[in-house]
């Protein structure tokens, strides 16, 4: 059972991964949509961040004075003027453990 | 007019930075697996059938508590759904691939891979054989998952939970998406969506994750007319 639910979840997946590269013709979408797709990014990734900074593990919003908040605000600033993957990740990281650590 | 094997180079050192959160989190997955009660073949396989961390770790869970499969496979298919938009972006620079091609780079799609590779897609567009810089950047991507998955189903749980190395994958994300700050219509776009992820976090099935992009998405239609 469990078997069988591993490959149909893995092939939904696929599916999702495979659907619009192989089944959508270029030119199905025009010009203006296209625009709003160059948005997919600034989309989906903030609903990654904002859930991963702002709540804890059973999904409650976490205190003002989370550790987690301020090694986000450090890893923006320092990547805004870095422009850096590596420092952005290292410094919000550094900046937590030091919270958590330290502190 | 760089080799396929020069691009290949470059998507693996584009995407290398994000192992940071790729590996604890693989080994991370490994370890829970196995907590879970599933046994190291199953616990694998999901990293390589499946292939999708954060879907892996829900259908673990909820297949563990006792949910029908139904609901783990609609859970996996729903946070997975993110896949499509990144489909419909790469579609463009695709298209003039094979239909085998096309098939196989498919399974190599994944999050920070569609960050990087997108990147290079935007600054590169004249330049043959860009689909190389997908296939080093999801591969090793994949490559560092099945390892890690491995690592943690043998190993348990060598990460340490004092640590919050959980907390290294926003920070990947914000790394990948900073450059957009820049621009007030992508920072509108970013904070409305952020925040409609973390309001409706505890909707069923994780649909946050397919709501807040669309509701990002309409706001962003909605700034391209107003700028018109």
């Amino acid at each position: 059972m469990t078997w069988t639910s591993i490959l149909f979840a893995g092939f939904i997946t696929y599916l999702t991964r495979m659907g619009m590269i192989v089944l959508i013709d270029k030119d199905i979408f025009d010009e203006n949509f296209r625009k709003i797709l160059n948005y997919v990014p600034s989309v989906v990734f903030p609903s990654i961040i904002f859930p991963g900074v702002l709540l804890d593990d059973y999904g409650t919003l976490v205190a003002i004075t989370d550790p987690k908040i301020y090694g986000a605000l450090t890893a923006i600033i320092v990547g805004f003027f870095s422009r850096n993957v590596i420092l952005t990740i290292a410094s919000g990281l550094a900046s937590y453990w030091f919270l958590i650590f330290v502190f | 007019m760089s080799s396929k094997f020069q691009i290949f180079k470059v998507g693996f050192f584009d995407l290398a930075p994000h192992l940071l959160s790729v590996i604890p989190f693989g080994i991370i997955f490994g370890a829970i697996g196995i907590e879970l009660g599933f046994d190291p073949i199953m616990t694998y396989a999901t990293s390589l059938i499946i292939f999708g961390g954060a879907s892996q770790i829900v259908f673990l869970q909820l297949l563990s508590g006792g949910a029908s499969s139904l609901i783990a496979i609609t859970s996996v298919g729903i946070i997975n759904s993110r896949h499509l938009l990144y489909g419909a972006v790469l579609s463009e620079y695709l298209n003039k691939l094979s239909l085998i091609k096309k098939l196989f780079i498919s399974y190599f799609i994944v999050d920070q891979g569609f960050a990087v590779s997108n990147m290079y897609f935007k600054k590169n567009k004249k330049q043959n054989f860009n689909y190389y810089h997908l296939l080093g950047s999801g591969i090793t991507l994949w490559l560092c998952w099945q390892i890690s998955t491995i690592l943690g189903i043998y190993l348990g749980s060598i990460v340490p939970e004092a640590l919050g190395l959980k907390f290294a994958i926003p920070l990947t994300f914000i790394a990948i998406i900073i450059n957009e700050l820049r621009k007030l219509d992508h920072l509108i776009v970013m904070i409305v969506s952020g925040l409609a992820a973390t309001f409706f976090y505890n909707a069923p099935f994780k649909s946050y994750i397919l709501i807040s992009p669309l509701i990002g998405l309409s706001a962003a239609y909605l700034i391209s007319k107003f700028k018109k």
